[in-house]
């Protein structure tokens, strides 16, 4: 199975459509948010189509509540299975989250404890989408506000539990490693010194909003800004460390016009022209 | 219940009031509730963002803050039961109707069915449009030959203006100085060739002419029963319109009249 290249990718807004078909800008990947491309048919799938055309895909589902204690969404599981047997994307992603409660749907990502009875039923969810969808999947580490009495593991110890227990990749999110550090008075560094970079397939970067609190900052991961300088920081740190990543810029909130992504892709550029001499990680 | 399951059942019910879910802590405890707050109003947020990018018209004419708290009360009585947020929001039309608040304004569920249908159209099957020689061809037997319309062709019925105020309240449109949302109007929904959701006026005859085919009638039929409607109606400039809209998929040997 192809995967996606070790260098910079945008998520697709259809509003930057024609400037993508009219410059065809040199990228590694776009990505897309599966829920978005579940009608039958109309723009979403003819841009998809034509997008695919010319880059790599990663699908990047928002939806599944992998963290949640019911049984998958079987429904789900089948839209996802005809998107991916549809488009034979590089790469399908998904959260360390739940957002559906019952037949209830959220729209939020929502934490979970991290527990010896919630790492039993994210890998059984994530052995099933892997099975259900004939593919490694990426899990992604989340941007948390809360913690939970109930933790007995780290999220790091979990994440690196699923991933040797289910065979899954991980999806590291930088932004949200720094969102939940910040937010939890812990170390960044600390964590991603402790996460599992081997299982890394791709990398996540994002803007965040601050707000301040009487014990110091607040971080809310609301992909709506740049990327922030100290993520930035963070994410040069962890390339030197695993050679060159597909990385992702993501901006789902205010979204600016197609140039200013395409700029903070190119950041992401020279920094991983700076790692393994400048070559790509399959190449290398 | 399993941990897993009670937790989640109380983190649920606790996004819906003040309370906290048990276990739920910050590192500075005193915090706890501003942080776990900001759950609370992703949720909110989101989805009132969500319906609001699905009825554009609706948020516009009611202002922005009303809007946000209407679709909280939208959410909590009809919340979405799929993560295709597109999907949500059929039950809106219907909430307006019946949101005590809004009784001054009964015209707002007409534009809301509007932009409901648009939607639809919008994630409607692709199919491709007849070629003329098809049209040709099936002018010269319209009374054997019905036409298959585009799945994404929606028709509305309105009791209000529920056209003229969608136009007169999109982004670049001039309000018209006067407006009488009393008129009713019928509404053809569609989108066409080049992936263009369009909505269209109808004249009277015409809904019942295209319901009619929609059910399988040959051509004249269709054209039977919008002159029950409309004495004088010719289907002709409707033709013509769906066909320049490729709107119109084949046409195939209708059925006779019952």
């Amino acid at each position: 199975m192809t995967v996606l290249p070790a260098a910079p990718g945008l998520g697709f807004k259809p509003e930057h459509f024609p400037a993508i078909r009219e410059t065809r800008p040199e990228l590694g990947f776009f990505e897309i948010h599966a829920e978005n491309y579940m009608g039958a048919g109309g723009p979403p799938h003819r841009q998809l189509t034509a997008l695919r055309q010319d880059y790599a895909i990663s699908l990047h589902g928002v939806g599944l509540s992998i963290g949640g204690p019911g049984r998958l969404d079987a429904d789900h599981l089948a839209r996802l299975r005809a998107l991916v047997d549809r488009y034979q994307p590089e790469s399908f992603s998904e959260h360390l989250a739940w957002s559906s409660h019952g037949a209830e749907y959220l729209n939020d990502l929502l934490p979970l404890p991290y527990t010896p009875e919630t790492l039993n039923i994210v890998c059984d969810h994530i052995d099933e989408v892997q099975d259900r969808l004939g593919r490694r999947m990426l899990l992604e580490n989340p941007a948390t506000y809360v913690l939970f009495q109930q933790s007995t593991l780290t999220e790091t110890d979990f994440l690196t539990q699923i991933a040797r227990r289910t065979g899954c990749g991980l999806l590291l999110d930088i932004n949200n490693v720094f969102v939940s550090t910040t937010n939890h008075r812990t170390d960044a560094r600390a964590y991603l010194a402790d996460f599992p970079l081997d299982k890394v397939g791709e990398i996540h970067l994002g803007g965040h909003a601050e707000e301040e609190l009487p014990s110091g900052p607040l971080l809310i991961d609301d992909h709506g800004s740049p990327v922030a300088d100290p993520v930035w920081v963070l994410y040069a740190e962890t390339v030197a460390r695993t050679g060159a990543l597909p990385t992702l810029i993501e901006w789902d909130n205010d979204v600016p016009p197609f140039a200013e992504l395409l700029a903070e892709a190119r950041r992401a550029a020279g920094i991983l022209d700076g790692v393994n001499g400048g070559c790509l990680a399959r190449a290398c | 219940m399993p941990a897993h399951a009670e937790l989640t059942a109380a983190f649920r019910s606790a996004l819906a009031s003040d309370a906290l879910p048990p276990g739920v802590t910050a590192r500075d405890p005193t915090e706890t509730v501003r942080r776990f707050a900001v759950y609370r109003n992703n949720v909110a947020h989101s989805l009132a963002r969500a319906l609001a990018a699905r009825f554009p018209v609706i948020e516009r004419l009611l202002g922005a803050q009303f809007f946000a708290a209407l679709a909280r009360e939208f959410l909590t009585a009809h919340p979405p039961v799929s993560p295709m947020l597109f999907r949500w929001g059929e039950a809106f039309p219907g909430f307006l109707h019946s949101f005590p608040p809004l009784a001054d304004y009964p015209y707002l569920p007409d534009v809301a069915r509007l932009e409901w249908l648009r939607g639809e159209a919008y994630h409607a099957p692709d199919a491709s449009a007849a070629g003329p020689a098809q049209l040709a061809q099936a002018a010269q037997e319209p009374a054997a030959r019905g036409a298959r319309l585009h799945p994404s062709v929606r028709i509305l019925q309105a009791d209000y203006a529920a056209l003229t105020i969608w136009q007169a309240n999109q982004p670049e449109a001039v309000p018209p100085a006067e407006l009488d949302a009393g008129i009713p109007e019928s509404v053809l929904i569609l989108r066409d060739a080049a992936d263009q959701v369009r909505v269209l006026p109808l004249r009277t005859g015409d809904p019942a002419f295209l319901q009619a085919l929609m059910h399988g009638a040959t051509l004249l039929a269709a054209a039977e029963a919008a002159l029950r409607h409309q004495p004088g109606h010719d289907p002709g400039p409707l033709l013509l319109t769906l066909a320049q809209a490729g709107a119109i998929t084949a046409f195939p040997y209708g059925k006779t009249p019952q």
